[in-house]
């Protein structure tokens, strides 16, 4: 009850950051954990029907010459088929699923945050944390799995003086250990930076007089479309990332 | 992996919902930045694994299958077709092949049959105008041999003349009766019978 | 000093990190450009690699840019 309270307090502002605001919809706890049904998991849910509806509607013909639908799905399945390609090679499609669940995912999510009024399941550190965590987490695991106690090698660079070693493994383990943060922090604070901005700069068009107006209005149009931009560029720079992690765990050189 | 999955999320969850409790103790609600607002954690956690879970299963059991499937499909067909056109135009070489070698041959062979026509006819030709050459040669030495006889025995028979008439002019210009010997002789003598 | 001036003070200061976003991110498209205009036909097999310079360079900006932003609304 407290917490309803608090949310409500939360409500009233409308400052840039009130957009980032979860909500509870429909309050619900299991085994003592609150796992209440928020905008977020809403926007998520959504996110799941519309790519499963799309790209399970748009297959439905199965047709040899694509239609408009089916040739949007299949150029999609190209698009993440050709990453897993350039960085993994032939051999690494068997992560291709993994690897598409998390592209396709975060860009729904990001494009459907774009919509007005709606909410950015990305733009919340715990959310992407938790996927790049996912992902740090799956890389080291099939790392050790494939190559045991040597996937230490990767901390060890080649051609690299013995005197150096003091020096450059730890950065490399750093790096390592880093890399789910980074990965978490870039989605993140593109998507919560950019939508941060657009309600400022939209909230000048409020304050500032009459023909003034006119300068952010233009000014957080066009920002838009950069957003959309970025919207689909972190989606897929995630996914290459992971391409590139799991590489590393699969082939083991840099 | 779901499974993995869903055990790690649940970890995720806990340490979440520790963090969360850290925070709260720590900051007594009131501002702050939505994102770390840890009480939000728990329920964005567990929604996120349930839809990722739930998403990573459709994609890989149902819809990625499909995609993969007809794109496939649409491969192994272009490529058959490929290999089809291709088996097509080498046939199509082959036969143009074929036919323009029987077309050489038949050339070739009408040429010589041409040929051996030509060189047949030559022979019999030739072999016709020899007969008849040498027919006309075999008639000619006849001619010439019937001639020889006829002017040898011409010849002779001059002689015989000759001395006959000699003895009777001899006989009427000086009365004297030479005989045909004595004419012989006289004209072998002054050599008039060469 | 006012306790609230020092936090834009220092969510201003914090934004510095953005300078040297913008001169990576010059950086790399400058340099792809005058790699591109050398070697036109490589150009498009080094895609991938710019957008992820890019998205590199931008994210290290964006940590100074997300300090300020706590600075201001945490």
């Amino acid at each position: 009850m407290a917490e309803a309270a608090d949310v409500a307090g939360h409500a009233e502002s409308h400052g840039p950051m009130a957009q980032f605001e979860i909500k509870r919809l429909v309050p619900l706890e299991l085994f003592g954990y609150d796992i209440s049904f928020t905008n977020s998991s809403l926007f998520m849910v959504l996110a799941l029907v519309l790519i499963s509806t799309f790209l399970i509607l748009a297959m439905s013909r199965r047709a040899l010459v694509p239609g408009r639908l089916q040739s949007i799905a299949e150029s999609v399945y190209e698009f993440v088929a050709g990453i897993v390609r350039e960085n993994l090679g032939k051999e690494g499609m068997r992560y291709f699923p993994w690897v598409f669940t998390i592209f396709i995912f975060i860009l729904t999510l990001n494009m459907l945050g774009m919509i007005p009024g709606s909410f950015t399941v990305t733009s919340h550190i715990i959310v992407t944390f938790a996927l790049a965590a996912m992902v740090w987490i799956t890389v080291t695991l099939i790392g050790f799995a494939r190559h045991g106690l040597g996937y230490l090698k990767l901390f060890v660079p080649e051609g690299v003086p013995f005197w150096l070693m003091p020096l450059i493994v730890p950065i490399e383990l750093v790096s390592y250990l880093i890399r789910p943060v980074s990965l978490s922090v870039r989605l993140f604070a593109n998507m919560m930076a950019g939508h941060t901005m657009l309600k400022v700069f939209a909230s000048f068009a409020v304050s500032l007089p009459f023909v003034a107006k006119a300068f952010p209005v233009l000014f957080t149009a066009a920002f838009t479309g950069l957003e959309f931009l970025v919207a689909f560029l972190q989606a897929f720079i995630f996914t290459v990332l992971t391409c590139i992690y799991l590489n590393d765990a699969v082939h083991m050189h840099h | 992996m779901p499974a993995a999955m869903t055990a790690l999320v649940a970890a995720a969850i806990d340490v979440g919902t520790d963090v969360a409790e850290a925070f709260d103790a720590h900051d007594a609600g009131g501002g702050g930045l939505p994102q770390l607002h840890a009480p939000d954690f728990a329920p964005q956690l567990f929604w996120l694994a349930v839809t990722f879970v739930l998403l990573y299963w459709i994609m890989s059991k149902i819809a990625l299958p499909r995609i993969g499937e007809v794109i496939e499909e649409r491969k192994d067909r272009i490529q058959r077709d490929l290999a089809a056109a291709e088996r097509l135009k080498a046939e199509t070489e082959k036969a143009l092949a074929s036919y323009e070698k029987a077309l050489s041959d038949a050339r070739a062979n009408a040429s010589t049959i041409a040929r051996q026509t030509r060189e047949s006819l030559n022979a019999e030709v030739e072999k016709d105008r020899k007969a008849v050459e040498d027919q006309l040669a075999r008639k000619l030495a006849d001619a010439e041999a019937a001639i020889d006889a006829t002017k040898t025995k011409a010849l002779a028979s001059v002689k015989d003349i000759a001395g006959d008439a000699v003895v009777s002019i001899v006989g009427t210009l000086s009365n004297v009766n030479a005989t045909k010997d004595e004419i012989a002789r006289a004209l072998a003598a002054s050599g008039a019978d060469k | 000093m006012d306790p609230q001036a020092a936090k834009f003070i220092g969510a201003g200061l914090a934004c510095f990190a953005l300078i040297g976003a913008g001169i990576g991110i010059g950086n790399i498209f400058g340099n792809y450009l005058s790699g591109a205009l050398r070697n036109p036909s490589a150009a498009p097999g080094q895609f991938t690699n710019l957008l992820i310079g890019f998205a590199l360079a931008e994210a290290t900006g964006l940590f100074g840019l997300l300090i300020a932003l706590i600075i201001l609304f945490g």
